[in-house]
């Protein structure tokens, strides 16, 4: 026993000296932990998407696997270092919760690549990525505030974190650049992932007006509930946006456009570095111009100038002559944020905890 | 054929053999189960059930998740036994860990060697505290403790999320809803080295140990067993109902509370909103598939971490989807309570009609 551990720390000191090196690799095995069930047709549904894309591109030179379901926070320490344990070459942990577990795990087996989505804490063998829904957010929000007949868009948004509120202001400028008297109403339902109250959270948004739902939990729920006020002859007709997937089956008449999560570009790399011995630790944002933000297509119920309009600032977005956070910008209190023609900086909407100027309620802080 | 006869009094035999009957039922029913998704049945069983018992970490592992299961089991199988039904241990347990970490967050400054046993007695006296909501109003207005109880762990979950974005929330955090995480003096000690076994599990055992010798040989575990059995005997006998909910709802309040502590000052070292997974409401199976006894329970609750470390592997290397897994839990309780049956009743062959 005592042999084979001196042997280990050996092997594990050569194999430390060989990374350096940069192994290239003939095989390699890939394990994704999934917060939701592959089946929520949202969030957890485009991961993997993105893993089914890994064993296309890279056929039989990876071997991928996963767990779904798996709650943050102990449980989910469990499942990493178990899929470490198992040969795990590399691993996607794909929710904001699972980071301290992440880095946790990865200090253990310094020989394992981690790829944690959406976190901030890196490691040289955990490496951090996430999209920039936010550009999602302007175009969708262009279109919701065109469409809306009462003024007012019901938004179900999930915890008060900068993801978050920067999608809840992104929207709302947008919305509000081409209606000035658009009110955004705002429910938490404090989960990522629970299609009861999701739904829940829609109904109430439509019995006080709003006409147009966008969300930012995981589930097609509020599709859903958007989609049955189209079947009662006097109820008002309500538009949703898909949200993470396109969504478009539960809402053929709902579904007014949809921010996609495309995380297929960006695995295909990652696992190629980890095949090629060039896999780094590093924080990935892409956005529209990267493809990892993606606007699904636009429905017909959408007038022909709004369609234009709202792929123009997606074009713009693309090539980087528009920001959706452009100044004159205030906050919420009305202390100047931006200034005419100043853009916000990507530290500043990294930590973004406060509301625009014009979004009513107060943040939950 | 078969019918059902009464018997004339339960069979002891068969209250020992009938969870053993339900994890083979179970067995049989979850392979019928995989070979539908088409999976290779006997890997799967082997996955879930043994490979977990012969890997050293994995072993290590049923500790960790068994344990808040046997502490919240035991309390309840206490109840259970008077005929005092909590169902609400899932929110003493949220109290528990809530008013633990509070404990941890206003004195991270002061590290000291009493802080741990401080968040327990907090720990233990909000669960204990939460409990008690049900109990006086049971006791008072004769509402019904399953309702009641049930009720609080949705204002439970409320309070959790409201103290995790507010006073307890990392000021460093983003405003993400999550305490800092603890300081070293406010983690439990680790007992086997490089793996997540905390002195919890051990003050488990020793708890489940109490209650065995409580339940057989203390007049309150006679109380409580002859409140269950006989409830107008155990009033001549002088026993005060009052007194025996109180008892009951407390005392698994107040180990429900415990188990908060351990999980939020062992694994999981912060308070989170992804903190209470469901604990309080698998244990209530846990205290059933054991029997309401606590060497029993202590069984169940390795049953029953068996089927959440071994569902994770069968996971990523058979590919059994997360819903097969929760159907064969599932599966568990229903084949649980179906040769339940068996203890009151007999099979016997029908006998023909002969004259006609």
């Amino acid at each position: 026993m005592k042999l084979r551990t001196v042997f280990a720390a050996a092997m594990a000191m050569t194999l430390a000296a060989g990374a350096a090196l940069a192994q290239a690799k003939d095989h390699i095995k890939i394990g994704f932990v999934y917060v939701g069930p592959v089946g929520d047709f949202g969030w957890t549904h485009e991961h993997d998407q993105g893993r089914k894309a890994i064993e296309a591109a890279l056929g039989d030179k990876v071997e991928t696997t996963y767990v779904e379901n798996v709650r943050e926070g102990p449980d989910a320490e469990r499942v990493i270092t178990q899929m470490a344990r198992s040969g795990m070459d590399l691993i996607f942990t794909t929710s904001f919760g699972y980071m301290d577990q992440t880095i946790k795990v990865a200090k253990r087996f310094p020989d394992v690549k981690f790829e944690h989505a959406t976190g901030y804490k890196r490691a040289h063998n955990v490496a951090t990525y996430s999209a920039r829904f936010y550009e999602g957010r302007h175009v969708i929000g262009l279109i919701a505030g065109h469409m809306t007949r009462t003024n007012t868009i019901g938004y179900i948004a999930s915890f008060p974190i900068p993801e978050v509120v920067r999608g809840i202001n992104a929207a709302y400028l947008a919305a509000k650049s081409v209606n000035p008297d658009v009110k955004f109403k705002i429910v938490w339902v404090s989960t990522w992932f629970d299609p009861a109250k999701e739904a829940d959270a829609a109904n109430a948004l439509i019995e006080q007006g709003a006409d147009v739902i966008m969300q930012h939990t995981d589930s097609p729920a509020a599709m859903t509930i958007a989609e049955e006020t189209w079947k009662s002859p006097d109820g008002r007709k309500v538009y949703a946006f898909g949200q993470a997937s396109d969504m478009k089956e539960f809402g053929p008449n709902a579904r007014l456009s949809s921010i996609i999560d495309n995380w297929a570009p960006y695995y295909i790399e990652r696992a190629k570095a980890v095949l090629d011995g060039t896999w780094e630790s590093k924080d990935t944002w892409g956005g529209i111009r990267e493809g990892m933000t993606k606007i699904g297509e636009f429905s017909d119920k959408i007038p022909e100038e709004v369609r234009k309009q709202a792929q123009a600032a997606a074009d713009a977005i693309a090539a980087g002559t528009l920001h959706p956070f452009t100044g004159p910008i205030n906050k919420q209190d009305g202390t100047p944020w931006l200034k005419e023609g100043e853009t916000a900086d990507d530290a500043t909407l990294l930590g973004m905890n406060f509301y625009v100027e014009g979004i009513e309620g107060q943040l939950p802080q | 054929m078969w019918r059902l006869e009464p018997r004339s009094e339960p069979s002891l035999r068969m209250q020992v053999l009938t969870p053993v009957l339900a994890v083979v039922l179970t067995l049989i029913l979850g392979a019928i189960l995989f070979a539908a998704l088409g999976k290779n049945p006997v890997a799967a069983m082997r996955i879930i059930f043994v490979d977990p018992l012969l890997d050293s970490y994995a072993r290590t592992e049923l500790l960790v998740k068994g344990s808040p299961l046997v502490l919240i089991a035991v309390g309840l199988a206490v109840g259970f036994r008077a005929g005092v039904w909590n169902i609400g241990a899932e929110g003493q347990f949220i109290m528990g860990a809530v008013a633990a970490s509070a404990v941890a967050l206003a004195l991270y400054d002061q590290p000291a060697v009493w802080l741990l046993p401080a968040m327990g007695v907090a720990g233990a006296a909000a669960g204990f505290l939460w409990a008690m909501i049900p109990a006086w109003l049971k006791i008072r207005f004769s509402a019904n403790e399953i309702l009641v109880s049930l009720m609080l762990v949705y204002v439970a979950q409320q309070f959790l999320i409201a103290m995790v974005s507010g006073p307890l929330r990392d000021p460093q955090g983003f405003n993400f809803p999550l305490s800092r995480t603890f300081h070293d003096s406010a983690v439990l000690p680790i007992v086997i080295e490089g793996t997540r076994v905390h002195v919890g599990v051990f003050i488990t055992l020793f708890v489940a140990g109490l209650a065995f010798f409580m339940m057989r040989n203390h007049v309150v575990g006679f109380r409580i067993r002859l409140m269950g059995d006989a409830p107008r005997a155990a009033r001549f006998a002088g026993v005060r109902p009052g007194a025996i909910v109180v008892t009951c709802m407390g005392l698994s309040g107040a180990l429900a509370g415990l188990a908060g502590m351990f999980e939020a000052a062992g694994p999981a070292q912060q308070l989170a909103p992804s903190l209470p997974i469901g604990y309080g409401f698998t244990a209530i199976i846990v205290a059933f598939l054991g029997r309401l006894d606590p060497v029993g329970i202590l069984l169940a609750g390795l049953v029953m971490a068996l089927t959440y470390v071994g569902g994770e592997t069968a996971q990523y290397s058979l590919g059994i989807p997360a819903a097969a897994n929760e159907t064969f839990r599932g599966m568990l309780l229903f084949a649980l309570l179906s040769v339940n049956i068996l203890v009151h009743y007999r099979l016997v062959p029908a006998r023909r009609r002969t004259a006609r």
